[in-house]
């Protein structure tokens, strides 16, 4: 039977950790509002670039000129994967869930015989799989001095991506990272990099024949780094909000536990206050009957 | 004919612009060229240089870099990797794209004998940022 005072130190300690889980939560609400904001600014560019992409892909693709980045280096045996997650932790499942993705995929990868190497962005999924996986680390992007993820940041990392890409290092490139629903819901999910897959647009077949300036061909040789960029910074906006997202809903599952407990402690402590002050009396009267 | 059309300036970062148009100056890879209603469908390539817009409520100016332009039927599309309005350009920022440009020049120096037209092209990027700079005043 714990004593008096060793309740009151637990009650006060989980009341702290309250305080804690609560400004964090409140913290995460208002990063989550930034991030949701970013994440909607960019989706204009990226609609309109891939619409583009989409559109000089079908019409340059399957031609042996067609640069390599969209038709691939024709072979898939090498593959690189991109996992980005959160340079902190305190944030549920969000970690975890593209760490698990990412594994599944590199060990479907492994038994079917393809060489598997990973780039990391964020340390918490570097830290999660570094155990299973990490003879395959290639390299590692730390984002812990950024504070608002800008497309530099996405330009860097494309540059990475490309430079081992051009050094032959790969053939297929996947990002791995979580896309946000709302903030109870995050998908983590896979998606092809390189060679370069744009969806095509539904609706925007209107006909109009463009003319290139330069050719079709330098257009594409052009782009195709930039939509990599595009997609990365695309990705590391829907992570950021996803990151904010489970925060937050975790955050609020930890406060609203920890005020579970405050209450089961203080029923305890008033419990067992009770019980010495009955205690008390009973000696007291036993003592006054005594005389 | 219309003699106004959509005009669209997109950063990944931001929306800069939306708005009616008479007319757009953009500075091509292979060119300056103007953009007015009924263009022709054209899709070019952008090379660091000033974006004129003007509309019927008054011009204005960016400063883009990187990036392409899309004329379409409906309208024109500007999607820039970097879009800054004139206004706001300072000296550090231009000094940052020298800066950069510079650096691309002196990295294409070093190999030149691997490709001539990269050494051609840093030393256009070059030139175009100083006239650029001397263009707006800075």
């Amino acid at each position: 039977m714990p004593n008096l005072k060793d309740l009151k130190n637990r009650i006060e300690s989980v009341k702290s950790t309250r305080k804690i889980t609560k400004a964090m939560q409140m913290v995460a609400a208002a990063k989550l509002r930034r991030a949701q904001e970013s994440a909607e600014e960019s989706r204009p560019y990226t609609k309109r670039f891939n619409a583009v992409m989409a559109g000089l892909a079908a019409s340059v693709g399957g031609s042996s000129s067609a640069p390599l980045l969209l038709r691939g280096t024709g072979s898939d045996q090498t593959h690189l994967l991109v996992v980005m997650t959160s340079e902190r932790g305190l944030c549920g499942g969000f970690n975890s869930s593209i760490a698990k993705l990412a594994r599944l995929k590199a060990e479907e990868l492994k038994s079917a015989g393809k060489t598997v190497k990973i780039l990391t962005v964020g340390k918490k999924g570097r830290d999660s799989l570094k155990r299973d996986l990490g003879d395959d680390f290639v390299g590692h992007v730390d984002l812990s001095e950024v504070k608002r993820v800008g497309y530099v940041n996405a330009q860097d990392i494309a540059k990475d991506v490309l430079g081992r890409f051009d050094a032959g290092d790969f053939d297929v490139a996947t990002i791995f990272y979580s896309e946000f629903v709302n903030v109870v819901t995050q998908i983590p999910t896979e998606q092809q990099i390189i060679p370069a897959s744009f969806e095509t647009v539904e609706g925007d077949s209107d006909g109009a024949v463009y003319d290139y300036e330069p050719s079709e061909e330098a257009i594409l040789a052009d782009l195709l780094p930039r939509g990599v960029a595009t997609q990365i910074f695309a990705a590391l906006l829907e992570n950021g909000a996803s990151e904010q997202g489970a925060r937050m809903s975790a955050m609020d599952n930890a406060t609203r536990n920890a005020g579970d407990m405050i209450d089961q402690l203080t029923i305890q402590y008033n419990r067992t206050r009770q019980a010495a002050i009955t205690n008390e009396l009973i000696e007291i009267i036993s003592g006054a009957e005594a005389l | 004919m219309a003699d106004t059309m959509q005009f669209d300036l997109v950063s990944p970062e931001r929306s800069l612009a939306s708005l009616q148009v008479t007319a757009v100056q953009i500075p091509g890879a292979d060119g300056d060229m103007t953009a007015m209603p009924a263009h022709a469908p054209t899709i070019t390539t952008l090379r660091p240089g000033l974006l004129r817009v003007e509309s019927p409520e008054g011009n204005s100016d960016y400063v883009v870099s990187g990036g392409f332009a899309e004329i379409g039927s409906e309208g024109l599309s500007v999607l820039a990797e970097k879009a800054i309005p004139v206004t706001e350009m300072t000296r550090d920022h231009l000094d940052e794209l020298i800066e950069a440009a510079r650096a691309a020049h002196a990295a294409a120096h070093e190999n030149k004998t691997e490709h001539h037209s990269l050494v051609d092209d840093a030393t256009k990027l070059l030139a175009d940022m100083e006239a650029l700079g001397e263009h707006i005043n800075l």
